[in-house]
């Protein structure tokens, strides 16, 4: 997994709540069996329209927008399907960070899984650094300090620390927890004495 | 400490705990289906690593099979290609698979406790957010990303943070026309689509034991449209009955040992919950959703929302958007909206039960002239089962078609889908935009609603037709 750190960009802000996963990718692009080549197709619906031609007013087809690496949009985000293909898109169109005021909890997990930071703060905070896209000024992200860096401001935010290490680390989480294989092994020793059933055999 | 039944499946799972909290859960049931999973099989492949537990692995392909005949196979080439990696992987990493040419394949979230797979007291996952539908026999059960299936894959373990507990009481008795569907569409307009968040649901309440354990599948199906992490209901004597003598089933001497144990598999007297609120069954009337989400819900006697009446701006906006995509006004009366197509089937609503409640509303009518309407089961059993119960012929006479089991038009990834602008009276579980296909407009009510709102050509009251 890619590692986060820091990102500095012009964020585009999408002040709709409760975007969902299949507005973030539609399922005609769930076919793939890779995971990378969705950032075309990233909020495919909103961004094209039905001749597959560029819908100049969306905000990720805008310059500078369309370059933003931080996307800020309303609360609920990522909610619905379990879809990783959502992350996938947004990292494929190049944005590794969100923030919103809250986000549907398997997505939020997803974006770990995929070097994504969101982050989560409160909604006058939202409309605080949202000028900052308005203006197409750059803000910054710092993980290693939780803070948001606009103008001479900073905005504070709260994260996992475990998940806060995998991100800087970019660990692979799978890797991790083979370590501990020893314990997995008595776990299912123990298991197949207490509730046989359970193994089918 | 009295502890809740989502404690208790909780404790009973845990491998190891680190100090923050952050768990490693021992995943007893793994479902996987061809979208979220190749890309999870490929990651082993490139890391060296196998499948530790594929005897507690089943596989199956839905979200992308036809509906028609199947005789030709898939047509679309991507489709296609995804149904084949997974009988490849399938193959490879020694899974389980029911094929496309099983009877015994079907949506994952009916095929698992069609089999016996689903147990209580286990937990299972899958790379689909509506594995909540197996809490109705007191598991815990969730959505999984392609990243976290690997890591079951790899480890028969999963890394969580534990949820809070949230229970919804819901005491009375349903009156004549009014179901599960409605139960939980109602509970989701209460809660809204955030209000489960950082939560376990577990549904109590006479009112819920009173139901089918098939009826109880739905409300826990769209536990996630609330947000939660998973939904349950404490296992009892309809669950036992339902589960036994099911292939996958616990046999003789450990079908004795899982029911002492499945017994015990409730939450404790004076057990904290976080969060609690109560509904009153008698009071829920049939729903439909008029708008983009799963919380925009009206009675069918209701009217549509007017966004001048709503003063938090965010949400006036969300209606106006939603009004716009629905191409609705505001104001006008749930009955006059009417409809082309209907959908019966999904995770949700494609089991037997779904089936005879919808042909009993359809036997000797006709569905609307200008109404498309079809019937997906949800599996080959369900199928087989509703056919030699003559449900088959009740649907076809009445003007629908009988599809071959699969997701289907819940989410549109194969053939069957709206047209621009296309309006659905559908037993899915979300309303979004597109979801249906794009610039689809999706309204989701009950079975039996789905078969008044067919017969009348505009969403319609079912009880009209039960008197």
């Amino acid at each position: 997994m890619q590692k986060f750190n820091k990102v500095k960009s012009i964020p585009a802000y999408l002040p709709i709540v409760n975007i969902d996963t299949d507005m973030l990718i539609p399922k005609q692009f769930l076919k793939t069996i890779k995971r990378t080549g969705l950032g075309k197709n990233l909020f495919h619906e909103m961004r094209y329209d039905e001749k597959g031609i560029e819908i100049d007013q969306f905000i990720l087809n805008k310059a500078p927008y369309n370059k933003s690496k931080i996307l800020i949009a309303g609360k609920n985000f990522g909610c619905g399907s379990s879809r990783e293909h959502a992350p996938w898109a947004l990292l494929d169109f190049g944005i590794t960070c969100v923030i919103s005021s809250s986000y549907a909890d398997i997505f939020y997990n997803n974006c770990f899984k995929n070097g994504i930071l969101p982050i989560v703060i409160d909604e006058e905070q939202i409309k605080q650094i949202s000028e900052y896209s308005l203006r197409k000024e750059e803000i910054e992200v710092d993980l290693v300090n939780e803070k948001i860096k606009f103008g001479n401001n900073e905005i504070g935010f709260e994260i996992d620390p475990f998940k806060k290490k995998c991100l800087l680390e970019g660990l692979d989480d799978i890797a991790l927890s083979l370590e501990k294989t020893d314990k997995i092994l008595s776990f299912e020793k123990k298991l197949k004495d207490s509730k046989p059933w359970i193994f089918n055999d | 400490m009295p502890l809740t039944l989502y404690d208790k499946i909780w404790n009973d799972h845990l491998v190891h705990q680190q100090e923050d909290g952050t768990s490693l859960l021992f995943v007893d049931r793994h479902l996987i289906h061809e979208v979220t999973s190749p890309q999870a099989f490929e990651g082993l492949r490139s890391s060296n690593r196998k499948v530790r537990q594929p005897n507690l692995t089943l596989a199956v392909a839905d979200h992308n099979v036809p509906t028609t005949d199947r005789t030709k196979g898939i047509s679309d080439e991507e489709s296609k290609l995804q149904v084949d990696t997974l009988e490849k992987n399938c193959k490879e990493f020694g899974i389980k698979l029911f094929g496309m040419d099983d009877k015994r394949q079907g949506i994952v979230h009916i095929i698992g406790p069609e089999q016996g797979f689903t147990q209580p007291g286990t937990i299972i996952v899958c790379g689909d957010s509506h594995t909540a539908t197996h809490g109705a026999f007191g598991s815990l059960a969730f959505g999984i990303g392609t990243s976290e299936v690997e890591h079951v894959l790899a480890t028969q373990t999963l890394v969580q943070k534990k949820s809070k507990n949230f229970r919804i009481n819901v005491n009375g008795k349903l009156p004549l026309g009014v179901t599960s569907k409605d139960v939980i569409l109602q509970i989701i307009g209460k809660i809204g689509t955030a209000g489960g968040t950082g939560y376990v649901i577990e549904y109590a309440g006479d009112l819920i034991s009173s139901l089918t354990v098939e009826n109880r599948m739905t409300i826990c199906n769209m536990t996630i449209e609330g947000g939660a992490r998973a939904g349950l209901i404490q296992p009892d004597e309809k669950v036992f009955e339902y589960l036994k003598n099911k292939p996958m089933s616990p046999k003789n001497e450990n079908w004795d040992k899982a029911l002492e144990y499945w017994e015990t598999l409730k939450s404790d007297h004076g057990s904290k919950f976080d969060k609690e609120i109560n509904l009153e069954g008698n009071d829920i009337k049939p729903m439909v959703t008029w708008g983009t989400s799963p919380q925009d819900v009206i009675t069918i006697d209701g009217k549509v929302p007017n966004p001048k009446n709503e003063k938090d701006p965010d949400k006036k906006n969300s209606i106006e958007r939603s009004l716009k995509y629905m191409g609705l006004n505001p104001d006008i009366n749930a009955k006059d909206i009417k409809i082309d197509k209907v959908f019966i089937g999904s995770c949700t609503n494609g089991r037997i039960e779904d089936l005879r409640e919808a042909a009993e509303i359809l036997k000797d009518k006709k569905i609307a002239n200008h109404v498309d309407a079809m019937v997906v089961p949800g599996s080959g059993l369900v199928k087989q089962q509703a056919e030699q119960e003559g449900l088959d012929k009740i649907f076809i006479n009445s003007g629908f078609e009988w599809r071959e089991p699969g997701c289907s038009m819940c989410l549109a990834m194969n053939a069957d889908k709206l047209k621009p602008g296309e309006r659905c009276a559908s037993t899915s579980n979300r309303n979004f935009e597109g979801r249906q296909g794009r610039g689809g407009r999706t309204h989701l009510v009950s079975p039996g609603m789905a078969a008044a709102a067919a017969i009348s050509g505009n969403l319609d009251d079912v009880r009209k037709y039960q008197i």
